[in-house]
């Protein structure tokens, strides 16, 4: 071999080994976090932690109830508001894909998903906090709602569009209504991604702190009305963790450690549904 | 919202006290934050799309790297804000010690590291998906023609998806822009003009997420929804010309 393609053989070995150094190092950020926190999170978790509300600053023990309750139910809320709505929204835009009112709403979907979450909350602020005059654990789970569509929305179209049209027609074919058929034939067929995509979703929404911050707005003790504040995992982890206490960081790795967890099962979760069922999101 | 005027987002002092209103030291301080985290994050991003692309489609080794990757893109914002401020800073704190700048911890430079880490998934599954999508013959002729591997990325392979990755460049921007938690919790919330990239600043998403619930008068008010506004239309414009190239592209 001349000297020359030496040369370009060696650079090429030189950008091998560059690009793949590079591409594992990142993976230590989330393997450092995960292990961080599970090591500082650990020792928090007992029974009292998830059962008992937090103490005032300076006393030991506490727990984060309200947090894991109210996380819990704002959630909740939301998925009763979003899933409706994702879904149907979702199986329109995959039976009329070339329509006007389509290519709109395929539009302000993609707007909706570039929205920055802390703006959801403006929004959900004027439109929900202040005509009702407080803050309130509903708000949240609004802005968590909306938060929501664009993934559920995205993802039952996407699955529902796999579905072969011989399906369909078959169904038509012997005589079925549409909304029949939509319900019996296309929904049952996707059922699995519709399912994976709303797993996905709650996954994003869990640990979303921004749009809380001025509508759910947090709550020390526990409470289970959904007209009045209430605390959520993520807000606590945020109050707690810029609080200038100790013992309020250490609470805050607890809570930290079972957020983490929650939303990677999920996502974990989630994966290995699409590929044991072959679904493509 | 108007009665701030278009001057809003040149003035220089952000002071409620005296209802002195400007958005310029959040616009650079958002500005400054989300291009060096993108500087940052380029060449990662560019060497895992690289490296699941081209060099190492299928295997175990790849499918770890992938849902890692993806897994990094689930961990809630809060949660990256939380070890940034408890690990990251005093790491931070003792390097600004070292070369001898006045050490802060907390700060843009901090912020951009972690919004960095966090918007590596969104450029890296793109710009892979990109890679992909270079026809195979493309690639065959190069190789024929005696051409390295190295070479072949970059004279077939990156020409070829150039627009794709810069539309993933771009959706990661938009990610960055509108990053809150984790951006609020580390770079200082100061509301003055950050003097160098290791000094606390402020964003326009950290701003708001910090003294919503504190505007006690409708100006105050209206001037942080402004900010909302801004960042809100800066975007959407941006993910809608991300998605525009990448439909384009696909489509090809």
């Amino acid at each position: 071999m001349s000297a020359h393609v030496k040369y370009r053989v060696g650079k090429s070995k030189l950008a091998q080994g560059i690009i793949v150094f590079l591409a594992f190092v990142i993976t230590l950020p989330l393997i450092f976090i995960i292990l961080y926190i599970f090591e500082k999170g650990i020792t928090k978790i007992n029974w009292d932690f998830i059962t008992k509300i937090p103490k005032p600053v300076g006393e030991a023990g506490g727990g984060i109830v309200n947090a894991l309750v109210g996380s819990i139910l704002i959630v909740l809320a939301a998925s009763v508001i979003a899933i409706p709505i994702g879904i149907m929204g979702g199986i329109y835009l995959s039976e009329n894909r070339t329509s006007r009112l389509s290519y709109w709403s395929r539009l302000s979907v993609d707007v909706l998903q570039a929205v920055p979450s802390i703006v959801v909350g403006i929004v959900v602020y004027f439109w929900v906090v202040k005509p009702v005059g407080a803050f309130s654990a509903i708000s949240g789970s609004v802005a968590l709602a909306i938060m929501m569509l664009p993934i559920l929305i995205r993802s039952t179209e996407e699955t529902l569009k796999l579905i072969p049209f011989s399906l369909k027609e078959a169904g038509l074919a012997l005589g079925l209504p549409y909304h029949r058929v939509i319900l019996k034939v296309i929904v049952p067929c996707g059922v699995s991604g519709i399912l994976s995509g709303i797993m996905l979703s709650i996954a994003r929404i869990a640990g979303e702190t921004a749009p809380l911050l001025f509508t759910a707005f947090g709550n020390p003790f526990l409470n289970t009305n959904l007209k009045r504040p209430m605390q959520s995992l993520p807000l606590m982890i945020f109050n707690y963790a810029t609080s200038p206490y100790d013992e309020w960081h250490e609470m805050a790795w607890g809570a930290a450690l079972i957020l983490l967890f929650t939303v990677l099962f999920l996502n974990i979760t989630t994966k290995l549904i699409t590929r044991r069922w072959n679904v493509q999101l | 919202m108007k009665e701030l005027g278009i001057k809003y987002l040149w003035g220089r002092t952000w002071d409620p006290v005296s209802n002195v209103y400007g958005a310029f030291p959040f616009l650079l301080g958002t500005l400054l934050t989300s291009f060096l985290a993108l500087i940052i994050s380029i060449p990662f991003s560019f060497a895992v799309a690289v490296y699941l692309g081209e060099y190492n489609p299928k295997g175990w080794l790849s499918n770890f790297l992938k849902n890692t990757v993806e897994l990094i893109a689930a961990v809630p914002s809060v949660i990256y804000g939380f070890w940034g401020l408890l690990v990251l800073v005093p790491l931070i704190r003792e390097l600004e010690l070292k070369i001898g700048v006045l050490p802060y911890g907390i700060g843009i430079f901090t912020a951009s590291l972690i919004l960095a880490v966090m918007i590596i998934p969104y450029a890296a599954s793109l710009g892979r998906e990109m890679i992909r999508l270079v026809p195979s013959h493309l690639k065959e002729a190069a190789y024929a023609l005696g051409a390295t591997r190295w070479e072949v990325i970059r004279n077939v392979v990156l020409p070829y998806t150039k627009s794709g990755l810069f539309a993933g460049i771009l959706l990661s921007l938009g990610r960055a822009l509108g990053e809150t938690m984790a951006v609020t919790m580390v770079i200082g919330n100061t509301s003055e003009i950050p003097s160098s990239i290791f000094a606390p600043g402020n964003t326009m998403a950290s701003v708001i997420a910090n003294e919503f619930t504190e505007a006690d008068r409708t100006v105050y008010l209206s001037a942080l929804i402004e900010l909302g506004l801004v960042l809100f239309l800066v975007t959407v414009v941006i993910n809608i010309i991300g998605k525009r190239i990448i439909q384009r592209f696909t489509n090809e």
